[in-house]
Parts: structure tokens; sequence; C-alpha cells
């Protein structure tokens, strides 16, 4: 296997096993948010920003993966 | 597939200027500059004191931002110090985000050395550099205002903790560790995302013309307003992290 295609699907595993766990935990953090927000709908506004920045350290996560692939891929 | 389809990662160079390179995604955010400053002096040059329903509207969505930033950080006054350079970096990424879809940007431009397709104009988002200079922006105002608003040794003392143990001091050098990463983070997720939504565009054009791009189209304009909103709203959100005091004080407050 040449040094392109292996580049290639290096970097399709790299970033297709990075997403599953940030993918999962950005759905449990919103299913919580959004329990939250049913069982009290008036602390909206409090509870949001906090699912936001939740929800951003997850993704930052999933990013470290793509930097991964990218690196793998272009370098 | 004799030719496969051509997903270039750097900006293509079209000229240099005294030594300085000219990319594509330069010109396009020269182009981005340009209609924000025409539209900014058209609206302001037209305000009025009674206003007028236009007005009405830019006046409610300026209050509700401000009333936001001012709600987050609690305090009116470092809200009008912000609120502008919140507000900016929105519109400049928005902005540039809604002018990827403008007929002729990617689609025009000339064949370079080597048969390769130069296009004139690309996304300015798709270029990392772009969103490098953003992040790296947004980390020095994040930490200058940091420093300037609860002085150096408290918020030195947020990460380098050796008052308190042992455990504070490695979770204080995580927590320097990731505010280091911000900057890759804010970059990352930017570029990220506009560069692949633009690979899929490119994608779906091969695979069903004229009419795949459409609905990838819309969707790619509303992660362009998520993406830009987000980057704002979380520098906002680090800004409040920043000036808050370390976690002895805020107990004693209580």
């Amino acid at each position: 296997m040449d040094l392109q295609s292996s580049q290639t699907l290096a970097m399709a595993i790299a970033v297709g096993f990075g997403m599953i766990g940030p993918g999962i935990g950005i759905g449990l953090i919103g299913a919580s948010a959004l329990e939250a927000i049913g069982r009290n709908p008036e602390a909206q506004g409090r509870i949001t920003p906090l699912m936001f920045t939740a929800i951003v350290f997850a993704e930052a996560l999933a990013i470290f993966a793509l930097v991964v692939g990218f690196i793998v891929k272009f370098t | 597939m004799q030719s496969g389809i051509n997903v270039i990662l750097a900006p293509e160079k079209i000229g240099s200027l005294w030594g300085i390179p000219i990319t594509n995604t330069l010109i396009t955010s020269w182009a981005v500059v340009i209609v924000l400053v025409i539209i900014s002096f058209t609206i302001s040059s037209r305000l009025k004191m009674i206003p007028s329903r236009f007005q009405l509207l830019f006046e409610w969505l300026v209050e509700f931002i401000y009333d936001y930033v001012a709600e987050t950080l609690e305090s009116r006054e470092l809200a009008r110090v912000f609120f502008p350079y919140l507000a900016t970096i929105f519109l400049f990424i928005f902005t540039s985000n809604l002018l990827e879809f403008l007929p002729g940007v990617g689609s025009i431009g000339f064949f370079a050395a080597g048969g390769v397709f130069t296009p004139l104009f690309r996304s300015v988002n798709t270029d990392l550099n772009v969103t490098l200079m953003l992040a790296i922006i947004s980390f020095f105002t994040i930490e200058v205002t940091g420093i300037v608003v609860i002085g150096v040794w408290k918020y030195g003392g947020k990460f380098i903790n050796v008052t308190h143990g042992f455990i504070p001091f490695v979770v204080g050098l995580i927590e320097l560790f990731s505010e280091i990463m911000r900057i890759v983070s804010f970059s990352f997720r930017l570029f990220g995302n506009i560069f692949a939504g633009e690979t899929l565009i490119l994608v779906v054009t091969y695979f069903i013309p004229f009419v795949g791009p459409v609905p990838v189209m819309a969707f790619e304009i509303f992660v362009g307003f998520v993406q830009a909103a987000v980057f704002s709203l979380l520098t906002l959100f680090f800004i409040k992290i920043a000036i808050m005091e370390p976690h002895g004080a805020e107990a004693e407050a209580h």
C-alpha cells in the first residue's frame, strides 16, 4: 500500500473513530439540558449558556481528532 | 475517474505585493470589508430621530445583543467596552460565510501553471490563517481582560496555584493548558465547519449537478450563521470566566 492511499485511509479512520465519543457526549449533554429545561422552563436562560459551554468542551475533542486527521493526511 | 474532485486545503496565491503573498482568500476578505463598510455607512448616514421601520429593526437587534452582553458580563461598562469587538467578529464571520454563496466566488478564476484551476475568490474562512488570526485576537483579548480587570497575581493565581495543595496545582496546570488549546479549538472549529461545508458542496455538485447543492447550500448558510454566533458567544463566555474571581474569594462573597 503506497503512502498516499494509506494516508487517506488513516485520516478516514482517525476522524471516523474520533467523532464517536464527542457525538455521544454532545447528545448526552443536550438530552440532560432538555430534561432540565422540561422540569423547570423558567431556568432556560441559565441552563442554555451552560449547555453551550459543555458542548464546546466536548466538541473541542472532536476538533482534536480532526486536526490529527489533517496532520496525517497533509504532512 | 480520470480527474477526481479537486480539494485544495491551502489558499492559492494569486500574486504578491512587496513580498507579501496575496491569496484569493485575502482578496475575498477585502470584498467582505468593503461590503461591511458600505452597509454601515449607508445605514448610519440615514439615522433619524424618529426611526423608520428599517432603523427600528437594527435598533432592536443592537439592543437585544447589547443587553445580552451586559447581562452575561453583569456590568454595563464592560458591555460598552466589549460589544463593538464581539459584534464585529460576528458580522465579519457571518458576512464572509454568506459571501461564499455569491455566484463567482470559487468559479471565476484562471488556470495557473501546471493546469490547476485557481479561483480568484475563495471563501474567507476556508483559510486557516484567517481563523487562526481571529482566534489569536480573541485569545489575547480574553487574557488581557482578565489581567486588567482582576490583576496579574490573582489572574495568574488561577493557573499556578501553589498555596492550596497538590491537586489544585494540577488542576491549575490543566486549566492553563486548556486556555492555550483554546486558540486551536477556536480556529479549527470555524475552519473545519466552513471548509467541510465547501468540500461537501463540491462533492454533491460532482454527483448531482445543478440540483444537489441547493439544500446543502441552504444548510451551509445556517451553519455559517451558527458558527459566527458560536465564535462571538464563546469569546463572551470566556471573557466572563476570565473576569470571575478565583474560587476562594467567590466563596467569601456569598
